[in-house]
């Protein structure tokens, strides 16, 4: 199992986009090879011939009818919006474009 | 009135319906309850007294003009935060949500209040459901009526505190891992996991999806069954919502029978790790049922044992994208930084300000296991530890009618005794776990006090779907160990008020 | 756009001579946003102009607690695109979250579909306008949800450099797309480019065909990402691919492919490696430039979307499905080829002017093939050109042409007098068969008119009289011209012509 230094959990934070205090780094650092080392084991059983599951039911076929349904008026969507203009969510300048 | 807000729910509700009391009164007897005791236990983040009074005056107005209305109508009920209330402060214990105002109800709080249940106000919670000791909710925690320096379970510790003291006779929670049952057990009141997808999680602030569930939080195992009755059914909104119809479960509550059952005890989860007395009374109310007629048999679940490392890695990925719409964007807090934001800038301040240190801890250990190169020793062995723990179930509920075990290893810790210590935090959930990763439902019910006091609880797993027989078991079990109690396990905690402050 | 172009200036070669020295492959993904009523995953109305975040739900809009649910009719057109493009439709299938972090994408995941696409292993033949035709293989056909859309204030026209901050509309957060993806499409050799824009073309009508979308490629319904590596001949292994990013129109699928090539083959001559990236098309300059980095960095964290169930279609359901299909667009050229009797070149022609729809409906009102063909891609096709519209634009309906031509065929007005009659139709003064009415511009064949006509004509050209009667039987012309003058175009010219050799006694 790789160790998981600082450096690790500093690209973690960037990918998950969460800005972490130097200290905070540190802890996470300190903690992270523990609490892997206590998951792992689920590789021990988790052999070739077993099926994943990702849902506890298995239901298939779930479906909407494509009927226009409840709408949030433009109000009620900027309502908890941190800044709002022009009917639309204010947000500061986006560097780069997907 | 104080012996009012300490009847059953059905028996508020029975006294609503004879006309003894108003539902205003009952409401505002538990306002004043609150009032008296939340400043201290904390188990409200919000009291929304205009809305639950409203409320209350409506069921009565309807009931005096002779409306047919829902059994528990006028009966008042606290909603676990996590669910999202149209006009009423939503914040899932965190300060990324601090101040906001759902534009929409969940499913569940609009049938509550179709149904003109009163909503008293949200309880308080770990972060985002994150906790087994509600400690990590970003407004304090929540304390144990029973001892104010003990956690009362978590995340659903304001649920289980607020039907503890009597500040409401009804909950709702929800369980990803055992955040229902396990604030039960060490609290002395009743908590139910339904089967996944019985009760809608549309407008449940997503946790782990394959997981989650809501559920009742209750003191009695009848109260419990009328909840799940009314919040329960096939909800539209959410794809995995069970398309059956509900099940009768107060009348299971109310057969108190329970010969015949076939009752698997978990032998994985009763020995190392598990406090004596809590073993102690999970025994006699084995012993309890068998007098009455169930059988008991040792049921072995090998897999269960990777279940804890299975859900730590489950939960967390599911997390980390779920929460990833916290970003200072479109609600909640916005953290601008100083030198020339950006949106990128922004979003890392603001979910750098606004989560906890759980949180955090949960997201990087997702985003960790989700991450290229590591989906497979990781995520993907976890599904299939799942598979697993589901034939384990499986090949029980082949054997016997339901598995049982304590609800949670040791009686309420300390405030402060593991929040420093993850991993010794994460096995509070050993025992209710492997029901969230296979879906079966789980009960927990009081079953005696135990060290220092403090109460514990057992745990009965029924396969999904099976919810019924949790509230067989769970009414039966009540039954006898009350009548050898000489009444309710909460007739035994301490006052809250009049000096015990 | 913060990566740096290479510092050494990289010169673009001639696209002849790099043809003649690589071998370019393509592969092209393509967006189709389904005209569903609704979004992907809730109840929100799919529409293209809305007052701003009015047409959202919590779902759309990615608020705490909101789910998502799957549309039918998404999923239904999804399958019948798979079928269409002649694809394996998938026994079960599932959708997966796609994790950045951008402020138009609601949720900050995408939920598309990764390793489980609803359709996959497909082909479709592109006709190019020579006729010549492409078999491009499809590896898959997946579903997924648009984002919302981003709008720059402060900066120079709306663009994101300079900008101060941003405006996010979350209406089309959630509208249902399809994206299709090519496998590499070699050996297409110099013709790539018309190969690429042909491709789209293609999907463009097929959609519209199935009547899954609207396809209107400007208002961006389709979107053609396009990948393009060069190598050194048909037998090397596939080089380094760039991405060029939401090309929007035919024509600059054509032009960005061909631009594309020349580039990379300066960067190859330059001695530099191709750099693997998204680039950006500009309309202005008909190049692109460089994007993103695809660096190994990029790590979308796909996983199963929990909160949605898999897509399990029966074999019954995609049966009926495929009954359902409509005719599609190649195998109703073909039948229509047969039926009209055009040659090859006129059915091509006809094709790639876009008259195939306007001339069916015209024969459909009852015009023959030929006419209609006439009309459409004459006086029609010139006046569009002059107008800059679509035929489709023209104020003339194909049952205007048809009743036109059944003027003409009854013999009630010439030629001449039909194209005067096209115009005042285009002009909006109503149906051929009513002007011609109120202007009273039926064919003069009254005898007596005509006997007047032409014998005020015969009595004012004496000398062409004697011409005429002199033997030139070919100067009958100049008094055809005056009688004609006098009816205002309306005589009949042959009727003119047997009087006037009957008053003069030639034959």
């Amino acid at each position: 199992m790789p160790s998981i230094g600082r450096d690790d959990v500093a690209r973690l934070a960037d990918l998950a986009r969460i800005q972490l205090t130097d200290e905070e780094v540190d802890r996470l650092a300190g903690e992270f090879d523990a609490i892997i080392d206590a998951v792992a084991s689920v590789s021990e059983v988790a052999t070739a011939d077993v099926p994943a599951t990702s849902h506890p039911i298995p239901m298939t076929n779930v479906f909407r009818e494509d009927v226009v349904g409840q709408t949030l008026t433009q109000e009620q969507a900027l309502s908890g919006a941190p800044e709002a203009e022009d009917g639309r969510f204010a947000v500061p300048q986006i560097l780069g474009e997907e | 009135m104080n012996d009012t807000i300490r009847r059953s729910a059905a028996a508020q509700a029975a006294a609503l319906a004879a006309g003894e009391i108003t539902s205003e009164d009952l409401t505002c007897a538990h306002l004043d309850r609150i009032r008296a005791v939340d400043t201290d236990l904390n188990a409200f983040l919000h009291v929304s007294e205009e809305e639950a009074l409203t409320t209350a005056r409506d069921v009565d107005a309807r009931r005096s003009a002779g409306e047919e209305l829902h059994p528990l109508a006028g009966v008042p009920i606290a909603v676990k935060d996590v669910a999202v209330t149209e006009g009423i402060p939503t914040t899932a214990g965190s300060k990324m949500l601090e101040g906001w105002l759902p534009p929409y109800d969940a499913t569940l709080v609009a049938t509550l209040r179709s149904a003109g249940l009163p909503i008293l106000g949200k309880t308080n919670m770990d972060e985002f459901a994150m906790g087994s000791s509600t400690e990590s909710s970003a407004f304090g925690p929540t304390r144990n009526p029973w001892d104010r320096e003990r956690i009362p379970g978590g995340s659903g510790g304001g649920s289980s505190a607020a039907v503890a003291s009597y500040e409401a006779p009804l909950a709702i929670g929800s369980d990803t891992g055992g955040s229902i049952r396990q604030p039960g057990a060490v609290t002395g009141t009743v908590g139910v996991k339904p089967t996944y997808g019985s009760v809608s999680r549309y407008g449940l602030i997503a946790l782990a999806s394959s997981l989650d569930q809501a559920g009742p939080v209750a003191r009695t195992v009848e109260d419990a069954a009328l909840l799940h009755e009314l919040i329960a059914g096939h909800d539209p909104l959410d794809s995995t919502s069970l398309p059956d119809p509900v099940g009768a479960y107060a009348e299971a509550a109310h057969r108190k029978d329970v010969r015949g059952m076939r009752i698997g005890v978990i032998s994985e989860l009763e020995g190392e790790g598990f406090d004596p007395e809590v073993r102690a009374r999970f025994t006699e109310s084995l012993a309890q049922l068998e007098q009455a007629g169930a059988e008991i048999v040792p049921i072995s679940c090998p897999n269960f044992r990777y279940a804890l490392g299975a859900y730590y890695l489950i939960m967390p990925s599911e997390a980390s994208s779920n929460l990833a719409k916290f970003d200072g964007m479109r609600f909640g807090l916005r953290v601008v930084p100083e030198d020339s934001p950006t949106a990128e800038s922004v979003m890392k301040a603001t979910r750098g300000a606004g989560f906890g240190q759980e949180a955090k801890r949960r997201i990087l250990l997702g985003t960790y296991a989700l991450s290229a190169g590591y989906y497979d020793a990781y995520y993907g062995s976890a599904q299939k530890v799942r598979t697993l723990v589901q034939g384990d179930f499986s090949a029980a509920f082949d054997q016997v009618d339901v598995l049982a075990s304590p609800t949670s290893p040791t009686v309420a810790f300390r405030l402060g005794e593991k929040i420093d210590d993850p991993l010794a935090m994460y096995l509070n959930d050993i025992a209710t776990i492997p029901a969230n990763l296979a879906g079966v439902p789980g009960i927990s019910v009081p079953s005696g006090l135990a060290e220092d006091g403090l109460p514990a609880g057992i745990q009965f797993l029924a396969p999904t779907r099976a919810d019924e027989r949790l509230y067989r078991i769970g009414g039966a079990l009540e039954a006898l160990l009350e009548d050898a109690w000489g009444g309710p396990l909460l007739a035994k905690a301490p006052e809250l008020v009049s000096g015990a402050n | 756009m913060s990566t740096a172009e290479p510092t050494t200036p990289i010169v673009p070669v001639d696209y002849d001579e790099a043809i003649a020295r690589f071998d370019p492959v393509l592969g092209i993904e393509v967006h189709v946003e389904l005209g569903t009523d609704t979004k992907m995953f809730d109840g929100a109305p799919n529409v293209f102009a809305a007052e701003p975040n009015a047409a959202v739900t919590p779902t759309s809009l990615g608020l705490p607690g909101a789910l998502p649910v799957v549309n039918r009719t998404a999923v239904e057109h999804a399958i019948k695109i798979g079928l269409a493009l002649n694809c394996q439709i998938a026994e079960s299938c599932r959708f997966a979250r796609k994790q950045y972090f951008y402020p138009d994408l609601a949720k900050n995941f995408q939920t598309s579909q990764y390793d489980e696409p609803i359709a996959f292993d497909g082909w479709v033949d592109v006709e190019l306008e020579d006729g010549e035709v492409v078999r491009v293989e499809i590896e898959r056909a997946h579903m997924e949800e648009d984002a919302g859309k981003n709008t720059h204030v402060g900066g120079s026209t709306g663009r994101i450099h300079g900008a101060t901050h941003s405006q996010v509309d979350y209406n089309r957060a959630g509208v249902p797309l399809v994206e299709i993806v090519t496998k590499p499409i070699p050996d297409t050799g110099g013709r790539a480019p018309e190969v690429a824009a042909a491709y789209v073309r293609t999907l463009r009508d097929i959609f519209r065909a199935l009547e899954v979308s609207e396809a209107r490629m400007e208002q961006g319904n389709v979107r053609a990402d396009v990948n393009v590596s060069l190598r050194p001949t048909r037998q090397d292994p596939l080089g380094t691919r760039t991405e060029t990013k939401n090309v929007n129109s035919f024509r600059s699928i054509d032009r960005a492919v061909r631009f594309e090539i020349s580039r990379q083959a300066g960067v190859l001559d330059a001695g530099q490696e191709v750099v693997q990236e998204t680039r950006h098309f500009h309309e202005d300059t008909g190049g692109t430039s460089s994007g993103r980095p695809k660096s190994d960095a990029e790590d979308y964290r796909y996983f199963p979307e929990p909160d949605l169930v898999p897509v399990a279609p029966s074999r019954e359901w995609v049966e009926q499905l495929r009954a359902s299909l409509p005719e599609l667009p190649a195998a109703r050229r073909r039948r229509l080829l047969g039926e009209w009797g055009f040659s090859d070149l006129e059915m091509r022609d006809v094709i790639n002017a876009g008259a195939l729809d306007q001339i069916e409906a015209s024969v459909a009102a009852g015009a023959s093939a030929q006419s209609a063909r006439k009309w459409w891609m004459g006086e029609l096709a010139r006046t569009a050109r002059e107008q800059d519209v679509e035929l489709t634009q023209l104020a003339v309906t194909p049952g205007q042409i048809a009743e036109l031509q059944g003027l003409v065929d009854e013999g009630k007005i010439n030629d001449k007098i039909a194209k005067q009659v096209l115009v005042k139709v285009l002009e909006g003064q109503g149906d051929p068969a009513a002007i011609v009415e109120q202007e009273g511009l039926a064919v003069v064949s009254d005898d007596s008119v005509l006997t007047s006509a032409v014998d005020q004509a015969i009595a004012d050209n004496p000398d062409v009289v004697a011409k005429i009667q002199g033997g030139k039987v070919k100067a009958i012309g100049a008094l055809i011209g005056p009688i004609m003058k006098a009816t205002r175009g309306q005589a009949d010219a042959g009727k003119v012509r047997e009087i006037i050799m009957d008053k003069l006694g030639v034959s």
